[in-house]
């Protein structure tokens, strides 16, 4: 490890490390705008120049290895000359449009130019002007205000898989662009919206929207897949204006899904923004909360007990289920489950629904493989971390599924579920792999669950992770990756059928038959919702998506960012998300309106605000009050070994962008589906 | 320049390469490993130039991202970065001429107006005719006998204004000069014979 000197200041940094990286370690900031610490270096924009004693020249501290002895000079008169003139040089051709530009107030160029900028400009001669590419309907360009730092481009290249963005041309005639000017084929595309230093590549939904220093800044976790990424919710007088990743090594590093950042139009249209009752001629009309929910109580009793039933959806906290789940204790109904797009998952087992190897052990996996589930768009982000391990250390991954780019290369083993048998037996070549591995990964996706023989493939996968020893001590390879937020919680919270209750499958099947007098989805869309044209339908949500069409009642809720809430992970991590805005109308927050209705029907549930309905959650799952912490789950026997289908399997979901009600009542999101079919379809033609 | 001003205007539907392209293709990949065969890319784009009439079509470009295993924006990269690659039809006669500081101080300046008073085409135009297209490029690397003028492959050197306007005549006519210095010196000699090492002649001459 080199020992060197920085500022009279002795540091000791890893190998391999830069000048730069010691200079922060010492304390220093080195201003910067090609350096990124997740791409790799290139060295272009000459900002972090810093002296080098006996160098004859400032070296750019991004790009020099640092070695023992060197003694580092960041504060010289030749450091801050050199950097003024390299600010001089890249502000020749730099627009002064701040106050037009979505970047200001949050511009590394503005910033830098205040530390290193000359107060008025030396030249007279035009700058040049770049004609704007075109990018999707996500990225905004101004090309006339890029300085060439290429993050863009390594990101593209490098993270999202997807090299499609490079810099042609050369001097002053280079740009930015994407061959042939195509939309940029990927779901972590706006991510280079952030990594933009200046303002060529600003968010177009965002255009001219707002300015950072208006924003009310709230720090919360993304529910559009079940990574859980850390998100920042930037929002004005109550609304949500922008989503932004927030740093967070374990699960998101520092991007976010374009769903994550996007799909929040959608918060602003076709919301439940009051009770609605369908009267006599089968119109829903508006309500008061008080008529509702003596409505929902009548309902309650006529059905009673053993006629009730609940499904929830896939964006809930873990409150919300808790406090339905206590509800539902106090009424006695069996009837309930989390799971509506019928995933055979094991509640009982913990080790059996959780992503065991965590986020962050992807990166060390030595074999990977993936069945029934596409992670390029299920999550976006783990896929990237699957990508960068393989790019790294060349692992091996094997994909049994509908075929599809994941963006990186695997031994794709058919749509055949049989081949399990054979790996599960030994006699394939990938079971060989696997075994020979320190730390293989079995990555089980909802393709695969949610079939009818789920529960065998479960089975088949435990045998698979047995047979070659993926579980130890230290390791745990066995990986359910699911599509939805809520769904770990809700397993914990044990959002189940309990004795003789029927699960999402029955519940249908018993609404249709009659047999299930009321249904209440908790935020459930997901499910066929013409079995329930029957039964008596409550549907408590924040939009009108498919549910509340079918609903006989209408409770309005919250959306994610309209309430504290726990979330689950995949990987079984406890986060807390945090209000931004406050729901729209009457709207309030899901555990009120559970406890509101427990009240009239004179169950009253033991808890009067969300501080109490928190603290009784954790005391029935004391693990959900550990935050940003996993609890260990363990290995038991799960699934089972009947006869697996001679059907293929497919992937989670078949499509990225409008997967949930926010994302489908998302105008940005439409956009997005639509300019990726349109790319689809034009290469299909070629 | 955004892309559509860079590349021609009408594209052919496809591209392949020819036999003997081929051979030398097979001989190229041979240099490099297996992994690394992306180093191929340059000589790769100079065999699609060189095979469809001095310039490089996109289906080109795709056709060697495809079978070098890159992204076609790198290729695109590369070929837009040198100004060798003619992504635009040129002429019979490509005029690459060195306006660089030993060449401007050497007269490059009176090269260029011939040109323009013979052709009435600037860098990166094509004479009326279509035989002639001309670019003003950077240091050819030939400073000791500036002016340069690279014809396609060939250099012709130390010129001014009357012998450039005998070189495009000769073009013309379809009979080239001589490649190499019009004032007939020999690779960098002194325009009076060897100045020095005069003994060694000879024996210079026998290797």
């Amino acid at each position: 490890m080199p020992k060197l000197t920085v500022n009279g200041i002795e540091v000791e940094v890893e190998n391999g490390a830069s000048v730069l990286q010691a200079c922060e370690e010492a304390g220093f900031e080195i201003p910067r705008f090609c350096y990124h610490e997740r791409l790799s270096i290139a060295g272009n924009c000459r900002m972090c120049l810093v002296d080098m004693e006996r160098a004859p020249k400032p070296i750019a501290s991004c790009a020099m290895p640092a070695a023992d002895g060197m003694v580092i000079d960041t504060q010289s008169e030749r450091v801050k000359k050199a950097r003024e003139g390299v600010m001089e040089f890249l502000l020749v051709n730099h627009p002064l449009d701040c106050p037009i530009c979505d970047q200001g107030g949050e511009c590394d160029l503005q910033d830098q130019a205040m530390g290193y900028g000359e107060d008025s400009s030396r030249y007279v001669e035009n700058k040049r002007a770049v004609d704007e590419k075109h990018m999707g309907p996500l990225i905004k360009t101004v090309m006339t205000r890029c300085i060439h730092c290429t993050r863009c481009v390594r990101f593209a290249t490098e993270v999202a898989g997807v090299p499609e963005l490079g810099a042609i041309g050369r001097g002053e005639n280079m740009e930015i662009t994407t061959y042939l000017e195509k939309t940029l084929a990927s779901e972590l595309s706006a991510n280079v919206i952030d990594l933009c230093p200046v303002g060529a590549l600003t968010s177009r939904p965002y255009a001219f929207v707002a300015r950072p220093w208006e924003l009310n800044k709230v720090e919360s976790i993304d529910v559009m897949d079940a990574q859980g990424a850390n998100i920042r919710v930037d929002a004005r007088g109550g609304q949500v204006m922008r989503v932004m990743p927030r740093l967070n090594e374990q699960v998101n590093e520092e991007w976010i899904s374009d769903k994550a950042r996007y799909a929040i139009d959608g918060l602003r249209r076709q919301r439940l923004d009051t009770p609605y009752i369908r009267d006599k001629s089968g119109r829903l009309q508006k309500a008061s909360w008080d008529d509702a929910l003596a409505a929902v109580g009548a309902a309650l009793k006529k059905a009673k007990a053993k006629g009730t039933a609940a499904i929830i959806g896939d964006q809930l906290d873990g409150e919300a289920i808790f406090a339905m789940k206590s509800l539902m204790d106090k009424i006695g109904s069996p009837h309930r489950d989390c799971r509506q797009d019928g995933a055979k998952l094991n509640p009982k087992v913990r080790a059996s629904y959780l992503f065991n190897s965590t986020i962050e052990g992807a990166d060390e996996a030595d074999a990977i493989l993936i069945i029934g589930s596409n992670p390029r768009i299920e999550a976006p982000v783990m896929n990237a971390r699957i990508r960068r391990n393989h790019l790294m250390n060349k692992v091996a991954i094997a994909h049994i599924g509908s075929q599809a780019d994941l963006t990186y290369p695997v031994k794709y083993l058919g749509d055949d579920i049989a081949v399990l048998e054979e790996i599960a037996a030994g006699t394939h070549a990938f079971a060989k792999t696997l075994a020979k591995a320190k730390k293989p990964m079995i990555i089980l996706g909802n393709g695969a669950l949610t079939r009818k023989d789920g529960a065998a493939i479960l089975g088949r996968a435990k045998t698979i992770a047995d047979n070659t020893k993926m579980v130890t001590a230290e390791w745990n390879g066995f990986n359910v990756l699911h599509t939805a937020a809520s769904r770990v919680a809700a397993m914990d919270l044990g959002f189940v059928p309990g004795k003789d209750g029927l699960d999402t499958q029955g519940i249908l099947k018993g609404a249709n038959d009659g047999t299930i007098k009321l249904v209440w989805l908790l935020g459930a869309d997901e499910v066929d919702m013409s079995a329930l044209e029957k039964a008596f339908v409550i549907y408590q949500g924040h939009h009108g998506d498919k549910g509340a069409g079918v609903a006989d009642i209408i409770l309005p809720g919250a959306a994610y960012t309209e309430k504290d809430g726990t979330f689950v992970n995949f990987e079984g991590r406890v986060q807390r998300g945090a209000r931004a805005a406050f729901p729209p109308g009457e709207a309030k927050d899901d555990w009120a309106i559970i406890r509101a209705v427990s009240a009239v029907i004179n169950k009253t549930l033991p808890f009067d605000n969300a501080a109490d309905c928190h603290a009784a959650m954790v005391e029935a799952v004391p693990h959900l009050g550990a935050l940003d912490e996993i609890a260990p789950a363990k290995w038991a026997k799960f699934g089972t070994s009947t006869k697996l289908l001679a059907e293929p399997v497919g992937a989670g979901l078949d499509q990225f962008y409008m997967t949930c009600p926010i994302s489908r009542a998302s105008e940005t999101m439409a956009d997005c589906l639509r300019a990726s079919k349109a790319d689809a379809n034009l290469m299909a033609a070629e | 320049m955004s892309i559509d001003k860079l590349i021609a205007e009408n594209q052919p539907d496809s591209f392949a390469f020819t036999k003997e392209s081929e051979a030398q293709i097979k001989v190229i990949l041979a240099k490099y490993p297996k992994d690394r065969k992306a180093s191929a890319v340059m000589p790769l784009l100079d065999l699609a130039q060189r095979q469809h009439e001095n310039w490089i079509p996109m289906k080109a470009i795709e056709e060697i991202a495809n079978r070098l295993d890159m992204a076609e924006i790198r290729v695109l990269e590369v070929a837009s970065f040198y100004t060798m690659y003619n992504l635009k039809p040129v002429g019979k006669y490509f005029l690459q001429a060195c306006t660089t500081t030993p060449c401007m101080l050497r007269g490059s300046d009176d090269m260029m107006r011939c040109i323009k008073d013979r052709l009435n085409i600037s860098s990166g135009e094509t004479s009326e005719c279509g035989t002639f297209s001309l670019l003003e490029v950077e240091c050819l690397g030939a400073c000791v006998n500036a002016p340069i003028l690279q014809v396609n492959d060939d250099f012709y050197e130390d010129l001014d204004y009357q012998t450039t306007g005998a070189l495009l005549d000769s073009l013309e006519a379809g009979t080239p000069l001589p490649v190499g210095s019009v004032k007939g010196r020999q690779g960098s000699e002194s325009e009076q014979g060897a100045t020095s090492l005069t003994a060694l002649k000879s024996s210079a001459q026998e290797v």
